[in-house]
């Protein structure tokens, strides 16, 4: 018995690993194929003309060299989504509703991670850091910004979703909206009460801005370096782990096993002894503790934050569950990846391929556009099954 | 108790003169002292009473005039604020009685309204400015002498293209409710909206459209002719206490076409409310299925609520952009567009008085409660008063405190207070009282679909 249950432990935990190496492979390689075509295509237009006067480059050589580049990017901004959407996708598979206040959470949790890093700062422990202490303080903020989001988002669910819960559907949409409002307004009321502003940035410390150098690429002239972010790097890394516990945790466990049966059949599984109201709190409360990690990595990549900060995102990061499969662990991984690809695409390259006449501040409507279509076309997304639509 | 005190108000002449006292004690009250609140509030009170007191409707008729022609002008012509309030509570009067037949009537949740205001708004934004001329010029530039594009007076026939342009958006937008349903649909408007709103503000190039975040400005009003003004003057001069300038005048011409609008509105709501449309909107909210199988075509149906809400937002956008000279995509946010859908979920989804009491109650929320809560505020800051018990001085108060700036915070308090406690609404439709009725005696709190 106990054997069975460690190799299941263990495949649930490489599962997930193998998964995520074959999506980001997959996605990087149909992507990276996609825009290569594109630029043999537009060889000869006027784009690849104007990269011939400006910088002495083909159009096939500068999408090629500035490939690695943009997939690395890519990558990273879709484990952030991946780990916003999670959040979404589990509340949607177990209540069936949106919970539209997650983007909110995330902005929780980007506050209570940035506001721990700076009084660290503050107590002048960060600045001289060594790295292996600067990565345990960001191990802290991560656990506070966890702590702080999931609580946060228990919370609102035992006020504004449960008394709600047998309401029809479109009611505690409207109440999630309304407190997502409300919860903007309080981050930057307590901000702005504490601080006396209502954006802030996280203290540089440790080595996250360096770069780690991967590899060069031998071109006609000098070599193109292509180098990581440390802090890509990290966020990378803190998001598979925890992408990993997540999945560990709703398939290995008994809490899991209870979350799924919820899910399956609410009614039936009260009557199995399930404690129905104790599920959906956790499952508020570990997809809230994601989106709150997930905001710190927002800003550790993107360094300022303000309590707007989380809609773009959080609309982002619910196409993303809505493309791999709402409701789908695995699908939410998928979707954020490949958004995170379409966007660092899209930001990257569409100002050159038009020649300047749209550029990257396209990329926010690209992803909402997928979002569209992919609602009107596939609601089931790309790996999930149909989820019936009540009106 | 009450409902003693109603009946006894409601019987015989009682109404007649209550209201028209109401009235008159309100105008007075306000004339005397402009910036008072309570004042404005028991005029506003005054004026709502005779909707709600039983009066014969030619008497309401009346009053409904007076009211609109004669007193507020008056008002509004001594303290312009009050002209700015009452003119944003009937644009978004009419914005909300637009949402209402989306939301309402047909159930159809569209959190990307201000699109179709948007639409609107840059139509005459466009057209009646300079920037025909200026697609490409620099944006924010504009080379000396450029001509306007269209004659002012255009104004007038655009507020109609605005209803004709908005449809077709509306149309255009509609087109997921053909496959989706429900929150699904929901997000989608929303997405619309986000998009709209991000077009304008990146279509600077490659041709310069909407003059990106910068926003269009000088917008043309229509034009004005000084005799009109001297008419007002030679009228109401006495009254008002000094002559109107053409300017001030223009505030109240918008706010008599922004009225007109808006009894448009009302009646060609209260005329689909009750027609057949109405009707199959209500069958296909409530149940599309059975709406189908007895022959209603759905779609065609959720289509046009969609094309007719969009409608209304049209036509007050160019009225909107002509008052304000200037239209920016800033006005067209997300935010905005919840805005209207507090008005809608707080006055009674579905419901024509209800919704018009949504509007005033939170258009005087945002302009003047919350502003002079802050303004209050920062005058006790200055004294030095302090609460005795725990000895807190006022001056210590952070000037970050100012409820005026937190509007989200209240709208969304408000949505979630409504949606747990009183989802139909102050004033639930005639139908959902009705269902509530009926369902007393058996269940309660089973009527709260949205």
């Amino acid at each position: 018995m106990r054997k069975i249950l460690g190799s299941d432990a263990l495949r649930e935990i490489l599962l997930p690993l193998g998964r995520m190496a074959v999506f980001v492979v997959g996605a990087g390689a149909l992507f990276s194929a996609l825009m290569f075509i594109l630029a043999l295509v537009a060889q000869g237009s006027g784009a690849d003309k104007l990269l011939h006067d400006t910088q002495n480059i083909g159009i096939v050589a500068y999408t090629l060299s500035s490939l690695p580049q943009v997939l690395i990017d890519g990558v990273t901004l879709g484990f952030v989504y991946a780990a916003i959407a999670l959040g979404y996708t589990m509340v949607y598979g177990v209540l069936e509703f949106i919970n539209f206040a997650h983007s909110e959470i995330f902005a929780v949790g980007a506050f209570a991670g940035v506001e721990f890093l700076i009084l660290m700062d503050k107590l002048g422990v960060l600045a001289g850091a060594s790295p292996l202490i600067s990565y345990m303080y960001l191990a802290f903020a991560l656990a506070v910004a966890m702590i702080a989001s999931g609580l946060i988002a228990m919370l609102m669910e035992r006020t504004a979703y449960r008394p709600l819960r047998d309401a029809p559907r479109l009611v505690p949409l409207i109440s999630a909206i309304g407190v997502s409002f409300a919860l903007q307004d309080i981050i930057r009321l307590v901000e702005s009460l504490t601080t006396g502003q209502f954006y802030r940035v996280i203290p540089t410390f440790g080595n996250f801005d360096e770069r780690v150098p991967l590899f060069s690429l031998p071109t006609g002239g000098a070599p193109i370096a292509v180098n990581i972010q440390v802090k890509s790097l990290v966020v990378i890394v803190a998001a598979v782990l925890m992408l990993v516990g997540l999945s560990y945790i709703v398939n290995a466990t008994r809490i899991g096993k209870a979350i799924r049966s919820v899910a399956q059949d609410r009614t039936t599984a009260a009557l199995m002894g399930i404690g129905v109201n104790g599920v959906i709190s956790f499952t508020f409360l570990i997809g809230g503790a994601l989106g709150g990690a997930a905001g710190v990595l927002y800003a550790l990549k993107f360094t300022r934050i303000d309590p707007f900060v989380g809609f773009i995102p959080g609309m982002k990061a619910f196409t993303a569950a809505v493309l791999g499969g709402i409701g789908n662990i695995t699908g939410a991984l998928l979707g954020g990846i490949v958004l995170g690809m379409l966007e660092s695409f899209a930001g990257a390259y569409l100002g050159t391929f038009t020649m300047g006449r749209f550029g990257s501040e396209y990329k926010d409507i690209i992803a909402f556009l997928v979002l569209i279509v992919v609602i009107i076309f596939k609601p089931s997304g790309l790996l999930g099954e149909q989820v019936s639509q009540k009106a | 108790m009450a409902r003693r005190f109603l009946a006894s108000c409601n019987r015989g002449a009682t109404p007649y003169w209550l209201t028209g006292a109401f009235i008159a004690a309100g105008f007075v009250f306000v004339y005397v002292s402009p910036r008072s609140i309570p004042a404005f509030l028991i005029f506003v009170g005054g004026a709502s009473l005779a909707y709600f007191l039983r009066l014969k409707k030619p008497a309401r008729l009346a009053f409904a005039v007076v009211v609109a022609v004669v007193l507020v002008p008056i008002l509004g012509a001594r303290n312009i604020f009050y002209l700015e309030v009452i003119f944003q509570i009937a644009v978004f009067s009419a914005l909300a009685l637009g949402l209402n037949i989306v939301v309402g009537f047909s159930g159809l949740l569209n959190f990307g309204y201000m699109a179709f205001y948007a639409v609107g708004a840059y139509l005459w934004g466009f057209f009646g400015s300079q920037q025909p001329f200026l697609l490409h010029a620099i944006p924010g530039t504009v080379p000396p002498g450029t001509p306007f594009f269209l004659a002012p007076d255009w104004f007038y026939l655009f507020v109609f293209l605005g209803i004709i342009v908005a449809a077709i958006v509306g149309l255009i937008l509609g087109l997921p409710v053909l496959r989706v349903r429900g929150d699904y649909l929901a997000i989608i408007t929303l997405a619309f909206g986000e998009i709209v709103r991000q077009l304008l503000n990146n279509l600077d190039k490659p041709l310069n459209f909407t003059n990106g975040p910068q926003g269009i400005t000088p917008i043309q009003k229509p034009t004005l002719t000084p005799e009109v003004v001297a008419f007002f003057n030679r009228i109401f001069g006495p009254l008002v206490g000094r002559p109107v300038t053409s300017s001030q005048f223009y505030d109240i011409l918008f706010y008599l076409i922004a009225v007109l609008v808006v009894i448009l509105v009302v009646i060609v709501t209260f005329r689909l409310d009750d027609s057949g449309i109405g009707r199959a909107w209500t069958a296909v909210r409530e149940d599309e299925l059975a709406a189908t199988a007895m022959g209603i075509p759905a779609n065609r149906l959720k289509l046009s609520a969609f094309a007719v809400g969009a409608s209304f937002a049209g036509a007050m956008g160019v009225l909107f952009a002509a008052s304000r000279t200037f239209v920016s995509p800033e006005s067209f946010t997300f935010l905005a567009s919840v805005n209207v859908l507090t008005m809608v979920i707080l006055g009674g989804i579905g419901s024509i008085p209800g919704v018009i009491i949504g509007a005033v109650v939170v258009t005087i929320l945002n302009l003047q409660i919350l502003q002079s809560i802050s303004l209050w505020l920062a005058q006790l800051r200055q004294s030095d008063a302090f609460i005795p018990i725990i000895n807190f001085h006022w001056k210590d108060l952070s000037n970050q405190l100012d409820p005026s700036k937190y509007q989200r915070l209240v709208f969304g308090i408000i949505l979630v207070l409504m949606m747990i406690y009183r989802p139909a609404g102050i004033l639930p439709a005639a139908r959902r009282k009705r269902e509530l009725k009926g369902h007393d005696d058996e269940t309660t709190g089973e009527n709260n679909d949205a």
